[in-house]
């Protein structure tokens, strides 16, 4: 059957390219988000200092056993792990995006469908929003890293090749952990008990991403199924990229393979959110 | 059968939902795990209607009657289980994006402010997720900031303003793209009388400045009164009654209330039921047909001072609509 589409008048949509308008839109949430964050400066940063118990634990240990083994751990030094762990420190708060913990009470309290009376993808919103909270953070790691560096004494020498695919690679994990975390939350769409399934995949990235300790000084084995894993490219490979070693070599494939999986994960948030919005009940909200 | 000239068309519209059962115990519990049973509950049955543009209806029924989903499918929020839906022309779960720039949704108990930041910075965020125009934007935004009364509301954080001026800014933040429809939910919702009036009276203002459609779904009868000529009321999921408001008392209410006030006291029972009754001020029930046949004879009878005929309060209407099921 056949029927007219009215389309809307043209002065209520603004005269300019699709990418502009993203662009627009994106800096609008980032400015909102930015806003927020410092308005709640004091409990972000004592966030942030909360957070730093788990690599500084991680650095103790480690350092340690590597000084008890004669000064190394697989060419790690305990320089190289304070390195490691430092940039540790800003790599995993990069990494925070939109919990799937999170998609239950945004089910429940109707905010999804606040999302979805609005012409945007929601993932727009959560990407453009916690890429804006990144600015905040940034600014607050700062100080953190100036402190952690005087305590710890990391050895950290990276050419410029490294410096500059450290400052894409932190963005391109922040967007493949944003892809994966989103299809994950996903899954509450369709049943609300799915807490293990995220814990589950909380603890293979834990050891499989480097966030423990790095994937290098791992069974090989286990380095073998990480190279299958989208983990690594979200902790490992942007720390790596910046503390070394790396080869430029390494440092042009892993940003390569952080496409593949950005790539990937787009693919499966369009195909499985077309199917969730077609099971969203919306009965709370 | 779809009306394409209608701003909204509906025709055998359902929604069913697969609810999970199970039994109370450990036994059912472990049994769930390998087999879990599911119950379709029916939430809208076969429901028709359309809306002319620049029509305001209410859309009435107990909490549960399938009012809220149905609005949710209009939306574009739930995908319809059966049925055909247009709206402006688009059939709304194909989620089209000059779709949703040309509806609003507006949920009394939800809301799109950013809880920390003033509404002004809200506001700028939805004219970036609506593309507006510079011009546009400032225009509608400040014509709702007056006619809704905000003043410097919109610079303080939305945290800080009370639930009226927050529901306020909410509607604001809901027409600045300036939709062709709006899909009501409960908008006075918890709201005191007089802000109450005001919303009211902006969404008739509204609705004559833009001619927008609205679909008002409200527990309130004091919005149906102001604002809708035309009520349908669900139940159950299915549609009682499409009409008039003027209609609704006559199909559901067989009786009217007749207020009468006489020189001299003087016992009624025999004219109708008597409702309350003072020594001179008697009001009956009585049945609709008989309305004129007993105010004749109350004339002619009895030394009258005052005499009103009145159709039993629409909440009353409303009430009797529910509980009959089917229209009288």
């Amino acid at each position: 059957m056949t029927h007219t589409v009215v389309v809307a008048p043209r002065d209520t949509i603004a005269r300019e390219g699709a990418v502009r308008s993203y662009l627009r839109l994106y800096a609008t949430l980032a400015r909102t988000s930015i806003m927020l964050g410092f308005q709640y400066r004091v409990s972000n940063y004592f966030y942030m200092i909360g957070m730093i118990a788990e690599p500084v634990v991680y650095l103790v240990v480690w350092s340690t056993i590597a000084r008890g083994q004669g000064g190394d751990i697989g060419g790690y030094t305990p320089g190289t792990f304070a390195a490691y762990y430092i940039v540790w420190t800003l790599v995993r708060n990069m990494n925070i995006v939109f919990t799937p913990f999170g998609w239950e009470q945004r089910i429940r309290e109707g905010e999804l469908s606040g999302h979805l009376a609005r012409p945007m993808h929601p993932i727009h919103y959560d990407l453009g929003s916690f890429a804006g909270w990144k600015v905040v953070v940034i600014v607050m790691w700062l100080p953190i890293a100036a402190v952690l560096s005087l305590v710890f004494h990391p050895s950290l020498d990276p050419s410029l090749a490294q410096v500059a695919t450290f400052a894409v690679a932190i963005w391109g994990a922040y967007l493949i952990r944003s892809m994966f975390l989103w299809m994950l939350g996903m899954i509450t769409i369709w049943t609300t008990r799915v807490s293990a399934i995220f814990e589950a995949f909380f603890a293979a990235e834990l050891l499989l991403s480097g966030r423990l300790l790095p994937v290098s000084l791992m069974p090989e084995w286990t380095q073998t199924l990480a190279s299958f894993l989208p983990f690594e490219s979200t902790f490992g490979f942007p720390i790596t990229a910046l503390v070394g070693p790396i080869t430029g070599r390494e440092l042009v494939t892993g940003l390569v393979l952080q496409m593949v999986w950005i790539a990937i994960g787009v693919g499966g948030v369009q195909v499985m959110w077309r199917r969730a919005i077609r099971a969203y009940t919306a009965v709370n909200g | 059968m779809i009306d394409d000239n209608a701003a909204v068309s509906v025709d055998a519209l359902r929604k069913a939902f697969q609810v999970p059962v199970r039994e109370a115990g450990v036994a059912a519990a472990i049994k769930s795990l390998v087999h879990r049973e599911h119950r379709e509950v029916v939430a809208v049955h076969e429901v028709t209607f359309s809306i002319a543009p620049g029509e305001i209806v209410g859309f009435l029924g107990p909490n549960g009657a399938g009012k809220t989903t149905t609005l949710k499918m209009l939306s574009g929020l739930l995908h319809p289980t059966a049925g055909a839906v247009r709206v402006l022309g688009h059939e709304p779960w194909r989620r089209e994006r000059d779709y949703l720039r040309r509806m609003t949704l507006v949920m009394g108990n939800r809301n799109q402010l950013q809880w920390d930041l003033p509404a002004l910075d809200s506001f700028e965020l939805t004219r970036a997720i609506y593309r507006l125009p510079e011009a546009l934007f400032i225009a509608q935004r400040d014509e709702l900031v007056d006619l809704l009364e905000l003043g410097s509301l919109v610079n303080k954080p939305v945290r800080n303003l009370s639930l009226g001026e927050r529901m306020k800014a909410e509607i604001a933040n809901s027409l600045l793209h300036r939709p062709e429809i709006l899909f009501l939910d409960e908008p006075t919702l918890g709201l005191d009388v007089p802000m109450q009036r005001r919303i009211r009276s902006f969404l008739a203002d509204y609705n004559l400045r833009h001619g927008a459609s609205i679909m008002l779904t409200t527990h309130y009868m004091a919005d149906v009164e102001a604002l809708c000529e035309r009520v349908i009321v669900i139940h159950h999921g299915s549609i009682l009654f499409d009409g008039p408001l003027s209609v609704l008392a006559q199909q559901f209410a067989g009786h009217k209330t007749l207020v009468v006030t006489l020189d001299e006291p003087a016992d009624l029972s025999r004219y109708g039921e008597v409702v309350e009754s003072s020594p001179t001020r008697t009001t009956l029930r009585i049945a609709r047909d008989q309305t004129a046949a007993v105010t004749a004879r109350l004339l002619s009878e009895f030394s009258v001072r005052d005499l009103t005929v009145e159709d039993p309060p629409i909440d009353d209407v409303i009430e009797l609509a529910f509980a009959s099921g089917t229209p009288t």
